[in-house]
């Protein structure tokens, strides 16, 4: 069970903690007061300005909820939209859940410490709402989950904490997107995220990010991953955001388990990131990926990304690359860590610039200087990613598709 | 028509092509020979555009226009076409998508790739991890597709294996207008006047020829192209005294 008071004083001393790494963020340029949107009925959702529609689309949220298992739509502080519509698929909006769902307890501040840092901390002391989506045993998820955190109110700080839980046996799929409308400037995003694959399920989460150019983002997230259970991970950010760190951690705490992360970031000028993954492989037969392709357009981005191998028989492997097209940094920091004989790990990391022979066989075959470009950047971003159903795999190919005429 | 005049090319500070005169007429196909290293792939990336070989004299003219400084993809869009030796591979890129670029359009992607036996690399990226001979096949698809009106080849058959090299050069003729499709309608010497498309041809071992009928072979030797002779002939001659015996020979009778 949890204890909000606890938790509090917990967080209360932990208020103007530093973030092990990424730049400090002052977090009284914000203002986290509750906004005081009301709730739309499913009908409601299609009457949203077709401009804030369009970002809410651009993040893989489709108000017309088509293909979809479930919806639960954030704006600032408040949810306008929740609800499942898939038999075994179960979204609440956090607060709801911490007052009726008994269960709850077991999983709230289960894998992250509120202390960690400044940004743990306010998203307890300052919980404004968050999504809970839960797959129960057995249970098989035909259509993606879309979950959305939007952001309207200039100059907010928008604290969020999800609960991602696939029970035994499940599969479950979702698509999660921030944005901000198309007038916003700046503003905070905390998030805290709790994942866990329970044995044999299948999760697969695939975050689209969307940021207005002087935003900053400090998601917190952790997963656990029991025998035989599979996490995949995928993260797309294509636009400008001011700040963005993030280093979310998986455990894999039964035989079997694997994580994989693939992340696709494309750095504009002005834009900083540093994000990264780490995954802790313990039991045999544990297996782990991490790809990261990483374009700067004249952004700052650095990659990490850390396996630690703790137990024979496991297998891991990390790869890195950066494609610099109009100056800027790519700092690709790879990390192994195999702690006894018998792991398996291997990285590969490369930064570079487009090599001039692959330009040159494209504007052979009638291509302009451009469009070879172009075509090669998209072959870059396009990672396979196997276990993918179709229609996420379709989401990632239109937030690529979207980003290359920002791009070129 | 292509016309190479006079033409000197300088790779980095290596004078590779010293002097090259050649001359392709609509319908014809040429055949170029010369030992490893003589600059033959120099000289077809020469004409496709590749500005790291550098024209230090002379001209190139295609269809009439000069185009000694004009870009690849200018060159390509004039009708100029390139089966490489050694292509790039171009990752996340789908052999499928790079048809359909080739084509400038969509095309009927599976029933040309049928032609070459390579509708199984479809959805594989360019060129990743395919064998020596897939290459040449990936290749002759992509030419399929842009219909040039010269087309480069830089070995093509080196690499495929007996089952594929009918294929392979039976598609080579039939791009270059010379697998007797036309003679079946009309005349022998009427066909050779319908004949628009150029070839130059790159080869060692000469299997080509049994494919297509080629109506001159040269020989690149010391940076310069030493003979115009019957193609078999050039064969005959370098199987039995090598090249520069050769060279000597025929520039001499010559
Ligand atoms: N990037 C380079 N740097 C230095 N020398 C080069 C470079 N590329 C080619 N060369 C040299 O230029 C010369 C001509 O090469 P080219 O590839 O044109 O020969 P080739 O006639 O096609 O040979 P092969 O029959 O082996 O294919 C060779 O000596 C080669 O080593
Ligand atoms: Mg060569």
């Amino acid at each position: 069970m949890y204890n909000r008071d606890q938790l509090a004083k917990k967080a209360n001393a932990a208020r103007r903690k530093q973030s092990a790494i990424g730049p400090d963020i002052d977090l009284t340029e914000f203002d986290d007061a509750p906004s005081q949107h009301s709730y739309l009925a499913e009908e409601d959702l299609c009457s949203l300005p077709m401009a804030d529609q369009n970002q809410l689309l651009m993040a893989g949220l489709d108000v017309r909820e088509e293909e979809r298992g479930g919806t639960y739509l954030q704006k600032d502080t408040d949810v306008i939209h929740c609800h499942a519509q898939q038999e075994g698929i179960e979204v609440i909006p956090i607060k709801k859940a911490l007052e009726t769902e008994p269960w709850i307890g077991d999983y709230y501040w289960k894998l992250i410490d509120v202390d960690t840092d400044k940004y743990t901390a306010a998203a307890e002391l300052g919980l404004h709402d968050g999504y809970v989506i839960r797959a129960l045993p057995g249970s098989r998820s035909i259509y993606p989950v879309q979950a959305c955190l939007y952001l309207e109110k200039e100059n907010i700080q928008q604290n969020v904490h999800n609960i991602i839980i696939a029970e035994e046996d499940s599969e479950l799929h979702i698509i999660t997107g921030c944005a901000t409308a198309p007038h916003m400037k700046k503003g905070l995003h905390v998030g805290v995220s709790e994942f866990y694959v329970k044995k044999n399920a299948r999760l697969t989460f695939t975050m689209i990010h969307n940021w207005a150019e002087d935003m900053a983002v400090r998601p917190r997230s952790v997963a656990r991953v029991e025998a035989g259970g599979l996490f995949l991970n995928n993260y797309i950010c294509m636009k400008p955001v001011r700040s963005l760190q993030m280093y979310p951690t998986t455990h894999l705490v039964g035989e079997n388990a694997v994580a994989r992360f693939y992340s696709i970031i494309v750095g504009s000028p002005g834009s900083y990131y540093d994000l990264g993954g780490r995954i802790f492989l313990k039991h045999p037969g544990n297996r782990a990926e991490i790809v990261a392709r990483t374009i700067s357009n004249g952004g700052d981005i650095i990659a990490r990304g850390h396996l630690i191998g703790e137990e024979p028989d496991i297998k891991a492997h990390l790869e890195c690359r950066g494609l610099l097209l109009k100056g800027g940094r790519i700092h690709a920091i790879p990390e192994l860590e195999g702690l006894v004989d018998g792991v398996e790990m291997s990285h590969e990391a490369a930064v570079g610039k487009i090599a001039q022979e692959e330009i040159a066989y494209l504007m052979s075959r009638g291509l302009s200087e451009d469009e070879a470009t172009a075509t090669i950047v998209r072959g870059f971003l396009s990672v396979d990613i196997p276990g993918l159903p179709p229609q996420l795999k379709a989401e990632i190919d239109k937030a690529i598709e979207e980003s290359d005429k920002d791009m070129m | 028509m292509l016309q190479i005049e006079d033409l000197k090319v300088r790779l980095g500070d290596k004078e590779i092509l010293k002097h090259i005169d050649l001359k392709i007429h609509p319908g014809e196909t040429h055949i170029l020979f010369g030992p490893n290293g003589s600059g033959k792939t120099s000289l077809l990336m020469t004409i496709m555009g590749y500005p790291q070989y550098e024209v230090a004299g002379g001209k190139i003219l295609f269809k009439g226009e000069d185009i000694t400084r004009m870009a690849i993809n200018e060159r390509a869009e004039l009708g100029i076409g390139m089966s490489y030796q050694r292509p790039p591979t171009i990752n996340g890129l789908k052999t499928r998508q790079m048809v359909n670029l080739c084509a400038q359009g969509e095309v009927a992607v599976e029933s040309l790739a049928r032609q070459v036996n390579f509708e199984a690399f479809l959805d594989r990226d360019l060129n990743a991890g395919f064998s020596g001979g897939e290459i040449k096949r990936s290749e002759l698809l992509q030419l399929m597709a842009q219909a040039p009106d010269l087309m480069l080849f830089d070995e093509p058959e080196s690499g495929v294996d007996m089952e594929n090299i009918a294929l392979v050069g039976n598609t080579i003729a039939a791009l270059l207008q010379k697998d007797g499709s036309a003679e079946e309608t009309t005349s022998k010497m009427q066909a050779k006047l319908n004949r628009t498309k150029m070839g130059l041809i790159i080869t060692h071992t000469g299997y080509i020829l049994d494919y297509v009928s080629a109506d001159k072979g040269q020989v690149l030797y010391d940076g310069m192209l030493s003979c115009v002779s019957n193609p078999r002939e050039i064969l005959n001659c370098v199987g039995e005294s090598g090249y520069e015996e050769c060279v000597r020979c025929i520039t001499g009778i010559n």
